[in-house]
């Protein structure tokens, strides 16, 4: 690939427009819909079961109404014999055995179990806990890692970058109603430290060009910057990609949502580290003297 | 210029990949399905004599054995297929005999002189391997109450041997209200308890005339209960769970209040969630006589459903704790019972009641501490209220014909399946508090086969395609990165193996994604190698240019995924904590393939030779 001259930083208001649409929208459907939590994190009961041959769900759904489970949904998950039920509201531990038994009892062919869950309200809500305070504390390490090693600017821009990504991929799972577990949330945790890399490498790449081309202005520059970087921007997120859909077709059910958010996310996470960083960082006037110190002797001229 | 490593920085990468090979290799290796064999008890032990036993119930019954084998645990049963095993542990545990535990397992396959140098395949986690993970809750709380009723027994005790007259005594939210017409007697009570029960805080009121002393716990006398209870608990669990007879399984402190109980394997869990989670116990206590009555008394009924009821003192004579040993057999008459003996302590008390009480009727209660879970409205929030409650039984009531020592049986048990559960659970000790169930989850051993079928079919897929896509682009330098690709995963798996980490379905859900980004290093030293040769650079400077000048761009965004990744480790639990470790080790493993046997390779295959052409 050879470096490429392509304006980048002059589509960046109608750039600027466009991440910010993504957000309010993905924002509202947040605050109006919410997410569809699962299991791990609002407490209840779940059973997976296999059939030997493909039930109808309408009857294992009056088949267990008879049975006294009225708050049940029941769903295939991933085959058409694999069967899942979810009850929200666990008054008891043992909830899951006896739904297996009743199953067992009156289906017409047979039934195997295959994971059963339960999770407690509390332990529910502390899991939910947890998880949000993972993502600050994330970011906020990174935060200071930036501020460290590059400058407060640079921290500010990435870190913006990377709640962009978190809150454009929670939209995408709040609109399209997919189940957001635990492993979810890993996913979107590993979408930060995805992202933070490309977005590193571009800042780095801006860093030394700082350094080395001392006549360009700071527009110019981070424009020649993400342009040196684009390749690797691309090849990188590819051969992710690649593995991604690999996991996503062939991972089975189990990671379905896990491999679909760190999909979505590393979609939004290249965008960003293309666009977002690097306009926030002209948005904040980034200059020359913000990575190189000015040296000492000019300081002392200026004392009387 | 040329590029050269030294010798040794060569001899130092083949080491490291000799290392890594040696260490992963055990992962080629399939873990056989087997029974593991034991024994609890002192006169039993697993030798080739109980070996042959199962070896002939085993034929006679058409399975299939690979090997049998003694171990220092006991005893190993290898078999060619999970039906085969399935079908051998009720024929192998019937033919031993209850003195054995037969439990499943899978064993790894090592060849001897791999593990005696200590390497071993990575452990499987639950959702890999099928079985049951638990989190319990130790209802601490109860543990306090159970705590204050027995001292506020002991203080009316006290009291009424110094015949220091009081009213009543009553417990209510922790603290115990002692009654006392005259503050006199209060003034008395309170020098007497203070100087005996010294882990009280002592205050007093006064209350329409009455005196009272309010007795509650110290703050350190609280956290030393609760500490307690929670390690007895722990002990206890480690016990039944060894009793149920359960390969490799984990019992560990989570937190301040929790426990977690993971037991790979084990399909049966409705019969494993009553074992752990029984809070059964045994009180034995002498029958009131006629004339006695008041607070002392309390009336039960029997546990067999007949509506008879008897008067009991409230005065124990032992509990469950002091039993030494139990088993489970039938009387006479073909009924269960339980033989039980008693340590050293129970048994002398044991004697001392009995002795001045022959002719009397001794009861003995079975007693389990329950819970009910109600759903309560409170600020527009649903929320979990938990009343914990006992319910006593009585299972015989029998005349004392004799004194007692410490070996005796009792009977009147439901079922043989009831008294076995009995014996064990009092072998195994009582919970010093109650436990609930917070969180539990099991996997079928198909779904754990299946998702190892899934993830490692994934991960060639993915690793294929990485590979096809790294040789069009990057040519030869995409074999030096190719080479350096599946070192990383050689490393990775070895450095599992090392460390003896879980591997778990996003576990290897991260090992593919570290393929995708392994690549990463590779990519941005091969861009900055091309951009340097583009402005005309000669091609030995472009090489060691292009690896210096990228190396600070790949610590920077390396250290920042790792920060994130030890994070994730450090709030995740379970499959979460799975993907941490993979992703983090993975990290690691390709800065070093990447960086530095990157750069060998092209040392190796261009660095002594001037300005060639590079391919890339």
């Amino acid at each position: 690939m050879k470096v490429t001259n392509i304006p980048f930083m002059a589509m960046r208001k109608i750039v600027a427009v466009f991440s910010l649409a993504l957000i309010l929208i993905s924002l509202g459907s947040l605050a109006t819909k919410g997410l569809q939590f699962g299991l791990d994190f609002t407490g209840g009961t779940l059973i997976e079961v296999e059939y030997k041959e493909a039930p109808q769900l309408d009857d294992v759904r009056t088949l267990l109404g008879e049975n006294g489970y009225d708050d049940v949904v029941v769903q295939n998950f991933g085959s058409p014999t694999d069967v899942v039920v979810r009850m929200a509201n666990s008054y008891t531990a043992t909830l899951g055995d006896e739904v297996l038994v009743t199953l067992q009892n009156h289906g017409a062919t047979d039934v195997t179990l295959q994971r059963s869950e339960f999770v407690g309200a509390q332990v529910g809500e502390e899991l939910r806990e947890q998880g949000g305070l993972g993502m600050l504390l994330a970011l906020a390490i990174v935060m200071i890692y930036v501020a460290v090693r590059f400058q407060f600017k640079f921290s500010v821009a990435s870190v913006a970058a990377l709640v962009h990504d978190v809150i454009i991929t929670l939209g995408f799972f709040s609109i399209f109603e997919v189940e957001f577990d635990l492993t979810v949330l890993a996913a979107l945790l590993a979408v930060v430290g995805y992202s933070l890399n490309d977005t590193i490498v571009v800042c780095d790449r801006i860093r030394e060009n700082f350094r080395i081309m001392r006549d360009t202005t700071p527009y110019d520059l981070v424009n020649e910057s993400i342009n040196q970087t684009l390749g690797r921007t691309l090849i990188t997120s590819l051969t992710t990609l690649f593995v991604l859909v690999v996991l996503f077709v062939a991972g089975g059910e189990a990671i379905h949502n896990f491999s679909m958010a760190l999909l979505v996310g590393i979609v939004i996470g290249t965008y960003s580290s293309i666009f977002v960083a690097a306009n926030l960082l002209l948005a904040m006037k980034v200059t020359r003297e913000d990575l190189i110190p000015t040296p000492k002797e000019e300081l002392e001229d200026d004392l009387p | 210029m040329l590029n050269k490593y030294p010798l040794w920085k060569y001899l130092l990468i083949l080491l490291v990949l000799a290392l890594g090979l040696l260490y992963a290799f055990p992962n080629l290796y399939p873990d056989d399905p087997a029974l593991q064999l034991s024994t609890q008890k002192a006169t039993a032990v697993v030798d080739e004599q109980a070996l042959q036993k199962a070896k002939n119930a085993l034929s006679k019954a058409n399975i299939d054995l690979k090997e049998a084998e003694l171990t220092s645990a006991g005893g190993t049963l290898r078999f060619n297929s999970g039906e085969d095993q399935l079908a051998a542990k009720p024929v192998v545990a019937a033919a031993l005999g209850d003195d054995y535990v037969t439990a499943l397992n899978l064993v790894p396959t090592t060849p001897e002189w791999l593990s005696s140098l200590g390497a071993g395949p990575a452990k499987l986690g639950l959702d890999l391997r099928g079985g049951v993970h638990f989190l319990l809750e130790v209802d601490t709380p109860a543990a306090l109450k159970q705590k204050l009723e027995v001292s506020s027994s002991e203080m009316k005790a006290a009291l009424r041997s110094d015949r220091v007259r009081y009213r009543s005594v009553d417990i209510e939210d922790g603290v115990l209200s002692i009654r006392f017409l005259q503050q006199a007697d209060l003034a008395l009570a309170e020098a007497l308890l203070e100087k005996d029960f010294s882990e009280y805080r002592y205050a007093t009121h006064e209350e329409d005339g009455d005196f009272f002393l309010d007795v509650s716990f110290t703050e350190a006398a609280k956290k030393e209960i609760e500490s307690y209870a929670l390690q007895q608990n722990l002990t206890t669990l480690r016990n039944r769970v060894n009793e149920l007879g359960v390969a490799e399984p984990l019992v560990q402190r989570q937190g301040s209040n929790r426990i977690v109980v993971e037991l790979p394997g084990v399909q049966d869990t409705a019969a494993a969630k009553r074992i752990i989670g029984a809070t059964a116990n045994l009180e034995f206590h002498l029958e009131a006589g006629l004339d006695d009555k008041g607070a002392d008394i309390e009336t039960l009924s029997f546990r067999d459903g007949s509506g008879r009821t008897a008067r009991l003192e409230r005065d124990l004579i032992i509990t469950g704790d002091s039993v030494s040993d139990a088993s489970s057999s039938f009387d006479e008459n073909g009924r269960p019972q339980v033989n039980i003996n008693l340590d050293a302590k129970g048994g002398k008390q044991m004697s001392k009641v009995t002795r001045s009480a022959v002719g009397r009727n001794m009861a003995v209660v079975f007693i389990e501490h329950k819970s009910r879970s109600r759903f309560v409205e409170k600020d527009g929030k649903m929320e979990e209220v938990r009343r914990s409650y006992s319910e006593k039984g009585i299972i015989s009531l029998a005349t004392i014909q004799t004194t007692l020592g410490n070996s005796f049986r009792i009977t009147g048990l439901d079922s043989p399946r009831e008294s076995s559960e009995l014996a064990l659970l009092l072998r195994a000790g009582a919970l010093a508090a109650p436990i609930y169930f917070v969180e539990e989850r099991t996997i079928g051993p198909s779904l754990g086969a299946e998702n190892i079928k899934l993830g490692v079919s994934s991960a060639q897929i993915g690793l294929l395609v990485v590979m096809l896509f790294m040789l069009v682009y990057y040519k030869v330098f995409g074999i030096f990165a190719n080479v350096s690709l599946a070192l990383n995963i050689i490393l990775l798996m070895a450095c599992m193996s090392l460390l003896s980490a879980t591997l778990t379905l996003p576990g290897i859900a991260g090992i593919v994604l570290t393929m995708g980004m392994a690549v990463d290093a590779n990519v941005l030293i091969f861009s900055r190698i091309k951009e340097e040769l583009a402005s005309g650079v000669p091609s030995q400077q472009a090489i060691h240019s292009g690896f210096n000048r990228a190396f600070t761009t790949i610590f920077d965004a390396n250290i920042t995924t790792l920060l994130v990744a030890v994070i994730l480790f450090a709030v995740g639990t379970g499959p979460v904590k799975g993907f941490a470790v993979t992703l983090s080790l993975g990290i690691l493993t390709s800065m070093f393939t990447a960086i530095v046997v990157t750069r060998a390779q092209v040392n190796l295959v261009y660095g002594g030779r001037k300005n060639k052409k590079l391919y890339i």
